[in-house]
C-alpha cells in the first residue's frame, strides 16, 4: 500500500487570495515537510503540484500534470480548489479568472472549464477555504461575478469517482492545522488505512467543526457570569460587541491559530462566521450586536433547552448560503454592469 | 523605460533570431501573472515583454454601500499573504474617517503585529520561494559554469554562517532537502506566532479595529514576543551575512548580472509603523505624522529624494487604466473637488475614480490585463514607480530622509544602520545597508533580508515602548468612535512588497467609495495611454541572458529572477516566447499538448 501514489493538483485560480496555500506553510500539526517527504506512518507516496513551493519555474512544466490527469494518467488525484468560482457565462467575452492558457487558443483557461474537466476524473475533490467551500468575501452581495462555492458549481450532492462527497475545510483563512490534518486524513484513506472521511451535511470534517466558537472559547464563563465587554479592548465576553461565536462552527478559540497562539474572540477579535456558509452577508455589519445574542445574554442565567434551540435556529440560518450564488446566465447579486 | 547598453549588444545588420516562450502560470509567487517575451539569442536578451494577470473579484465595486467599520475585515481578504497590512491600512483610513486617535498602546501592538509581518513574509518569500532560484538545483540546471565556480569559491563570511563555499549555501536552498530552506519554514512559523499575539490570526487578523486593537496588553503577551523575536535576532546575524555572499558571488561569477532585472530608479514608499506620540490620524497633520513614521515615506527618482510629503505623495497618485479591462469613468460622479487642504484632487486620483469591469478577450495589442496602470504624477510626467518588492524602496526612502533614530535602527543620508543587541550565541552585531548602485534584481534581493533585519530592530523599540506603557499602567488599547454621516478617509502604510494606500468615501453613513491600491499593481501594470510599459515589463526587456541553455531547453531563469525580485504576489502567469526574426516560433506555448 505505501507503494500507492497519489497527486495533489492544487488550483489557487479561483477568485482567492492565495491565504490557504500560505496557510498550509505554517501548519505544524502536521507540516508539510512531513507530508511531502512521507515522514509520517502510513502515508502513502504523494506529488504535490501547488504552484506556491513548485520546484519549477512554472508554464508547461508545471501545467502537463493538470492535462494529464485529465487523461488520467495520475489517477488517483486530489483535486484542491482554492478561491471562489466566478461564473463565466453571465458575460459576453472574457475571463474573471485564468489558469494557464486553453489549448488550442490563446486564451485563459477560466477556473470552471478546469473543475469541468478534472473533477469526474478526481478520486476526490477539496474546497480550501471559505470562497472555495461556499463563495465567501468574494460572493457578497453587489459582486460583479456572480462568485459561488464548490458545492453551488458541482451541487451539494456530488461525489467523486471514489464516491468522496465535496471534502470541505472552510475558514478565511483556513486555520493552517486544520487544512494539513484534513489532508493527512485523505492521504490515510487513499492509502486503505483509513475508512470514508466524516462529512458534515456541508461538507466539513465531523471533528473539526461540530463544536461551536462559543463552546471553544475560554472567555464563555465571563458569558455564564452575565459579565460582558462594553469595550473592544476588553478581556470579558465579546458578544455584544458583535461576536457571532454561539451560532458559528469552528474550533479556533480551543486550537489557536498558529502553534497554538492566537485565535479570535478568545484573544480579543470578534467572530464574525468566517467558517460558515453565510459569510459574509449574513453576519453583517460585523461590529453590531447579533440578534439574538440581546435575550440570550440576558438570560444566560435561566440557561437550556431555551437557549439551545434558539442558538439551533439561528445556526441554521447562517449555516445556509445567501441565494444569489448559483450557475446560470443571470446575475441575482444586485449588481448593475454598465 | 529604461534604455540600457547591455554588454554584447550589436547594431549587426543580420537578422536576429527572436524567439518566444510562454509560462502560465508563474510558480512561487502569490497569485497568478502572466508575462509574455520575445528573446533575442543572438544577442542573448529580452526584447520585449507584457505583463497580465488573470483575475478579477471587484472588492471595490462590492463594498458601496457597506458599513465602513467592516472595511478592514473586507479588505484584508485582498490578500493571502499581506492581508493583514490592508486591515491595518483600512484601519488608518477609517481612524481619520472617524476622527480618532487610537491609545498608544494600541498603535504599539499594531507596529509589533506588522514588524512581525515583514519579519515572517519576507523570510519565506526570499528562502522558500525566491531561494529557489539560486539553490544548488536550479543553478546546475541553468548555469553549470557558475556551480563549478561556486564549488571553488570560498564564503567570505563562512566564519559568521558555517557554510564552507557558495556552493554550499546554494545546496542549503535547495527544497526540503536544503537545511536552510527548512530552517527558514520553521522560521516563517514562529514569526507567524509572533504576529498572531498581536492580531489575533494570520493572514486575516481578528484583533484590529478602528480605534485600535482588541489586543489585551499583558506582560505575558509582551514578553511571549520578545522571547521569539530574540531567536529572529540571532538567526537575522546569520541570515544577512549569508545573502550578502550569495548576492556579491553573482555580480563576480556572471560580470553584467547587474544589469538583469535593471530599470531606471524610480522607487515609491509609503511608509511604515506609526509613532503614537505623533500620529494624530487627521489629513491636515499629515505631512508631519507621515515624516515621524519609523519607515520614512518617500519618492526616489535616479537616486535623489523627491518628497517625503504624504500630502504631495497622496495628490500625486494617478490611475490610469491603460490596456485593461476596464470602462473609463468621464461621465461619473466626482467624490472631492479639493482636500481638506484645500488642494485640488485631480478626476484620476483614488478618491474619485470608479471601477467599471468590462471582460474581453486577451489581445496584446488592446486589453490584456485586469491590473489598472497606476503613476505619480510629478507636475509633468506620469512616473511608472516601481516598489522593488518593498524592501528597497523602503531602505531607500528611509536612508535619504535620514529622520529615524531610534538607536536600534537609524538612517544616515545616504545608508541605514541596524544595530542588534546581544543574543545567546552572538555579542551585539551592526549591519549597514549602504543605497546601492543600481535598481535590479541582485538589489532587490539583499535589500529584503536588510530589511528583515531592520524590522526587527524597529520591533525591539516598539517593545520598549510598549513595556514602558504597561510599566506605567496605560494599558488601553482601544479608544471609543462614531461613524459620522459624511467623511473621508485615507491611509497609508507598507504592504511587505511595497506601498499601500486606502481611500474611502463615506455618504449617508456608508461608503460611496473605497478603493485600494496595493503594491502589485503598481509593479505588475500594463503599458499605460502613454505607451509606457508598467515596472516589470521594463525590468524585463532588455535584461540580458547569461542562462546556458540555448532555446531547446531553456528556462528562462534570469527573466524570473528579474521578475520574482519584485515579490509579485497578485492572482496572476509568467508567459515567454522563441522564435525567429519574422516568424515566431512558439516553443514553450501553453497551447501546445502536452506529452
Amino acid at each position: 500500500m505505501a507503494d500507492t501514489l497519489v497527486n495533489v493538483l492544487w488550483i489557487p485560480a479561483g477568485l482567492s487570495c492565495d491565504g490557504d496555500s500560505v496557510a498550509l506553510t505554517s501548519a505544524m500539526q502536521p507540516t508539510i515537510e512531513e507530508i511531502a517527504l512521507g515522514a509520517l506512518p502510513g502515508l502513502p507516496k504523494v506529488r504535490f503540484h501547488w504552484p506556491l513551493i513548485e520546484y519549477s519555474l512554472g508554464g508547461q512544466e508545471f501545467l502537463q500534470a493538470f492535462f494529464k490527469a485529465e487523461r488520467g494518467e495520475l489517477d488517483p488525484f486530489v483535486l484542491v480548489i482554492e478561491g471562489s468560482i466566478a461564473n463565466e457565462s453571465i458575460k459576453k467575452e472574457g475571463y474573471w479568472t485564468g489558469f494557464g492558457n486553453k489549448p488550442g487558443t490563446d486564451q485563459p483557461m477560466t477556473l470552471s472549464e478546469w473543475i469541468d474537466r478534472l473533477a469526474p476524473k478526481a478520486w476526490a475533490v477539496m474546497g480550501v477555504g471559505t470562497c472555495a467551500t461556499y463563495g465567501g468575501i468574494h460572493a457578497m452581495a453587489g459582486n460583479p461575478t456572480g462568485a459561488m462555492g464548490l458545492l453551488d458549481y458541482l451541487g451539494w450532492d456530488w461525489k467523486s469517482s471514489a464516491g468522496i462527497p465535496i471534502v470541505c475545510v472552510p475558514g478565511c483563512p483556513i486555520q493552517p492545522d486544520n487544512l494539513s490534518e484534513t489532508i493527512l486524513y485523505l492521504l490515510w484513506q487513499a492509502n486503505g488505512i483509513a475508512p470514508m472521511i466524516p462529512l458534515d451535511e456541508a461538507g466539513r470534517p465531523q471533528w473539526l467543526f461540530s463544536a461551536t466558537v462559543h463552546e471553544g472559547c475560554d472567555r464563555a464563563g465571563y458569558y455564564e457570569q452575565g459579565d460582558f465587554a462594553e469595550e473592544y479592548d476588553s478581556p470579558k465576553c465579546l458578544v455584544k460587541l458583535g461576536c457571532w461565536g454561539p451560532v458559528v462552527k469552528c474550533n479556533v478559540p480551543k486550537r489557536g491559530w498558529t502553534g497554538g497562539v492566537g485565535g479570535c474572540p478568545n484573544v480579543g477579535g470578534i467572530c464574525i462566521g468566517c467558517t460558515m456558509p453565510g459569510f459574509p452577508d449574513k453576519f453583517m455589519p460585523f461590529m453590531d450586536e447579533p440578534p439574538g445574542a440581546k435575550i440570550s445574554s440576558t438570560v444566560s442565567g435561566v440557561y437550556g433547552n431555551v437557549i439551545r434551540a434558539m442558538r439551533n435556529f439561528t445556526i441554521q440560518t447562517v449555516d445556509q448560503e445567501p441565494k444569489w450564488r448559483h450557475k446560470g446566465r443571470e446575475l441575482t447579486t444586485g449588481y448593475r454592469p454598465r | 523605460m529604461a534604455v540600457k547598453d547591455l554588454p554584447g549588444s550589436t547594431t549587426s545588420t543580420q537578422p536576429s533570431r527572436l524567439v518566444e516562450m510562454s509560462w502560465d502560470p508563474i510558480t512561487r509567487i502569490v497569485g497568478s501573472l502572466g508575462i509574455y517575451t520575445k528573446i533575442d539569442f543572438q544577442e542573448r536578451k529580452v526584447v520585449e515583454c507584457h505583463s497580465t494577470s488573470s483575475i478579477f473579484r471587484g472588492y471595490s465595486i462590492f463594498m458601496k454601500g457597506k458599513d465602513p467599520r467592516d472595511a478592514h475585515f473586507i479588505t484584508s481578504r485582498i490578500c493571502g499573504i499581506c492581508g493583514d497590512n490592508h486591515c491595518c491600512c483600512s484601519v488608518y483610513a477609517q481612524n481619520m474617517a472617524f476622527g480618532v486617535k487610537p491609545p498608544h498602546m494600541g498603535e504599539w501592538i499594531i507596529n509589533l503585529g506588522e514588524a512581525a509581518e515583514y519579519m515572517f513574509d519576507h523570510n519565506i518569500f526570499q528562502e522558500n520561494l525566491v531561494g529557489v532560484d539560486f539553490c544548488e538545483q536550479m543553478v546546475r540546471e541553468t548555469n553549470p559554469s557558475v556551480w563549478e565556480k561556486a564549488k571553488k569559491t570560498e564564503a567570505p563570511n563562512a566564519h559568521i554562517h558555517g557554510y564552507k563555499t557558495i556552493a554550499d549555501i546554494m545546496t542549503s536552498l535547495n527544497p526540503f532537502s536544503g537545511d536552510f530552506y527548512r530552517q527558514a519554514l520553521q522560521i516563517s512559523r514562529y514569526t507567524r506566532e509572533m504576529f498572531c499575539l498581536m492580531e489575533g490570526r494570520h493572514v486575516h487578523p481578528s484583533t484590529l479595529y478602528a480605534g485600535g486593537t482588541g489586543t489585551v496588553a499583558t506582560v505575558q503577551l509582551f514578553t511571549d514576543y520578545y522571547s521569539r523575536l530574540m531567536r529572529y535576532v540571532e538567526y537575522m546575524k546569520v541570515c544577512v551575512p549569508l545573502h550578502d555572499d550569495l548576492f556579491d558571488f553573482f555580480y563576480q561569477a556572471l560580470p553584467g548580472y547587474e544589469h538583469v532585472g535593471e530599470r531606471r530608479i524610480l522607487l515609491g514608499c509609503w511608509g511604515a509603523f506609526q509613532d503614537p506620540d505623533y500620529c494624530d490620524f487627521t489629513y491636515k497633520n499629515m505631512t508631519n505624522w507621515g515624516r515621524k513614521m519609523f519607515v520614512t515615506p518617500g519618492i526616489v527618482i535616479d537616486g535623489k529624494l523627491h518628497t517625503n510629503d504624504l500630502v504631495q505623495i497622496n495628490l500625486g497618485i494617478r490611475i490610469l487604466l491603460g490596456h485593461s479591462y476596464y470602462n473609463d469613468w468621464e461621465g461619473e460622479e466626482t467624490f472631492m473637488e479639493r482636500d481638506p487642504l484645500g488642494n485640488p484632487v485631480d478626476r484620476r486620483h483614488p478618491w474619485n475614480m470608479h471601477t467599471l469591469p468590462t471582460p474581453k478577450k486577451r489581445d496584446f495589442a488592446n486589453q490584456y490585463s485586469w491590473v489598472m496602470s497606476p503613476r505619480w504624477f510629478d507636475g509633468k510626467d506620469h512616473l511608472a514607480l516601481d516598489t522593488g518588492g518593498g524592501a528597497i524602496a523602503r531602505l531607500w526612502s528611509t536612508a535619504l530622509s535620514g529622520l529615524v533614530d531610534i538607536g536600534y535602527v537609524k538612517a544616515t543620508g545616504n545608508s541605514v544602520i541596524i544595530n542588534l543587541p546581544k543574543s545567546v550565541l552572538t555579542g551585539p552585531v551592526t549591519f549597514e545597508w549602504k543605497t546601492p548602485k543600481w535598481s535590479n534584481a541582485i538589489e532587490r534581493d539583499r535589500a529584503r533580508t536588510y530589511f528583515q533585519a531592520y524590522s526587527a530592530g524597529c520591533a525591539l523599540y516598539f517593545l520598549d515602548k510598549a513595556f514602558e506603557e504597561l510599566r506605567a499602567g496605560r494599558t488601553r488599547s482601544w479608544e471609543p468612535f462614531t461613524v459620522p454621516k459624511e467623511a473621508f478617509g485615507c491611509g497609508f502604510t507598507e504592504a511587505v512588497r511595497g506601498v499601500l494606500s486606502h481611500h474611502m468615501v463615506i455618504r449617508d453613513g456608508k461608503i460611496a467609495n473605497y478603493h485600494p491600491w496595493p503594491p502589485t499593481p503598481w509593479n505588475g501594470n500594463p503599458r499605460d495611454k502613454y505607451g509606457t510599459p508598467g515596472p516589470y515589463e521594463d525590468a524585463v526587456q532588455g535584461t540580458p541572458i547569461f542562462e546556458e541553455n540555448g532555446p531547446d531547453n531553456f528556462k528562462g531563469i534570469d527573466i524570473m529572477r528579474a521578475v520574482r525580485s519584485f515579490d509579485p504576489c497578485l492572482p496572476c502567469g509568467v508567459h515567454m516566447y522563441l522564435g525567429d526574426g519574422k516568424t515566431i516560433e512558439t516553443v514553450h506555448s501553453p497551447l501546445s499538448p502536452f506529452g
